[in-house]
């Protein structure tokens, strides 16, 4: 018996897939401080499950679904007199709540929520990792295309616009490109925990990055390593796959920024 | 060469008009000053010229081609965002090397490329700015109250700049400004604005009209007068004195 077992392989491609596409999405949502919109798009999931379920389509369908609707709530909400943080938070976890009540409305289908809530990564199929890849090239073929464009438009909309660039146009591509990062990634970490894999690699790579491009690289690897040694982790410490891979991932953030403390007052 | 031309345009944020019939227009090689107290609607005059902001009446005409490039008031860059001077002058379009360098030099910082946007100063991250706006070799530049934070000396350089900048690349320059002083020296033209255009002209003739003293009082006037080192009307000797006192 060895360490690369297939289920093992088929976990970590899986995981490195959704690292790859979440961390250069997540600098966006760092730079752009979109977090709460992340959770928000990211528990809308639970409640696509639900619905899936109940008019029996595809798992992915529904959660990718419900994620363009929450996106799409929150930009026709956003600007009508509430805080941005506040109206986000109210909606992440109503979504939350929703879901979770509407799947217990499901009589007759054995649903395993744990799986939906944190992710069941050793029992993806080889079907399941070739979804996850398509994904995640989906999101870094949007992501090249539109960079220097979701860059300035980061940066300030009326400069987007000096430059013909619509921010508008902009945020829909990254609503788009966090939808398909969260059906994809639900089977990995499960909703409760993209949001982690959106932000720790790209908050853990800004201590090393001094250019965009260099910390969306940084993050890749970050996410990437947090995959395997969470997954290493869990393992051989028999703990859950999806946590621990965020741990793993914490880790690296905490020891990142004692680097960046210890350089700041060495200088 | 008319550039842009707004006609009996109103605009409004979320019901009530920020602007109303409005009318405006800049020429080519034309430098055009916008003033008017907080909330009068000037940078809602600049968003709508760039595109930013739909009319709710009226109708906007801009040139086919029109280059412009926007300097923003304020640009603040998430701490998260790591971005080099050099990277900052490759948004949205990536140039050359010694384009960018040449870009820096023309605005008086030649060889701050390297330095991340974050460790510039208050004066030159501003001509970073200037310098990014003027790489597209625009026809139009559209400062938004681009020396706040500068010192006075600060921004009568900067504004001496931007006589250079208009002078060498013949392009129109239109400014929001709240120093009245500097700014009225080397305008053209200066529009006053209060939700609507109060009074416009030449900076000598607006500083007389009614409606901009009903604006600004009479105590700019003493300010105005001293940067074209003229006296041309009579004013209240001690008050201007009294104003001016902590300048020298």
């Amino acid at each position: 018996m060895s360490f690369f077992d297939d289920f093992i392989v088929l976990a970590s491609l899986a995981g490195i897939g959704v690292a790859l596409a979440a961390a250069p999405l997540g600098c966006f949502v760092v730079w752009r401080r979109m977090a709460y919109f992340g959770d928000a798009t990211a528990h809308a999931a639970i409640l696509g499950v639900a619905l899936a379920l109940t008019f029996q389509t595809s798992i992915l369908g529904g959660v990718l679904a419900m994620a363009l609707l929450m996106a799409g709530t929150i930009s026709v909400l956003s600007g009508r007199g509430y805080a941005m943080d506040t109206l986000l938070g109210v909606l992440a976890h109503s979504a939350l709540a929703l879901g979770l009540v509407a799947v217990s409305f499901l009589k007759g289908v054995r649903v395993d929520l744990m799986a939906y809530l944190f992710g069941d990564i050793l029992a993806v199929s080889l079907s399941d990792v070739i979804i996850v890849w398509a994904g995640a090239f989906l999101i870094l073929v949007l992501l090249w295309w539109r960079w220097s464009f979701l860059l300035t438009a980061t940066l300030n909309p009326e400069l987007a616009r000096a430059s013909g660039i619509s921010p508008q146009r902009e945020q829909m591509i990254m609503t788009l490109a966090l939808a398909i990062v969260v059906a994809v990634a639900i089977k990995v970490v499960g909703v409760l925990l993209i949001t982690a894999m959106l932000l720790i690699p790209a908050a853990t790579a800004r201590t090393f990055s001094n250019s965009p491009e260099r910390m969306a690289a940084m993050a890749s690897l970050v996410g990437s390593m947090s995959v395997l040694g969470g997954l290493y982790a869990s393992f051989t410490l028999d703990t859950p796959a999806g946590p621990s891979i965020v741990a793993a991932g914490t880790a690296m953030f905490i020891c990142a920024s004692m680097i960046a403390m210890l350089t700041r007052t060495g200088r | 060469m008319r550039l842009v031309s707004l006609r009996n345009a109103t605009i409004r944020h979320s019901g009530t008009p920020a602007l109303e019939s409005v009318n405006f227009y800049i020429d080519k090689g034309e430098i055009v000053t916008i003033l008017g107290p907080n909330g009068s609607g000037k940078s809602t005059l600049l968003r709508t010229l760039i595109g930013a902001l739909p009319l709710s009446s009226g109708s906007l005409e801009k040139v086919p081609g029109l280059r412009i490039g926007y300097v923003p008031q304020k640009l603040h860059i998430d701490p998260t965002l790591p971005l080099t001077v050099r990277r900052f002058l490759s948004l949205p379009k990536r140039i050359k090397d010694d384009v960018a360098e040449a870009a820096l030099a023309d605005v008086g910082i030649p060889g701050l490329g390297h330095r991340p946007m974050a460790g510039l100063s208050g004066g030159q991250f501003q001509r970073v700015l200037l310098a990014r706006a003027l790489l597209t070799k625009p026809d139009l530049l559209i400062l938004d109250e681009a020396t706040q934070g500068l010192d006075q000396a600060g921004s009568a350089a900067f504004y001496q700049k931007i006589e250079d900048v208009r002078a060498r690349f013949g392009c129109a320059v239109l400014m929001v400004s709240h120093e009245l002083h500097v700014v009225m020296a080397a305008s053209d033209r200066v529009v006053c604005l209060n939700g609507h255009v109060c009074c416009e002209g030449a900076p000598a003739q607006v500083a007389t009209a009614p409606e901009y003293k009903a604006l600004f009082g009479s105590g700019t006037h003493g300010t105005l007068a001293l940067y074209r080192h003229e006296h041309d009307h009579s004013h209240e000797c001690d008050h201007t004195t009294e104003e001016h006192g902590h300048h020298h």
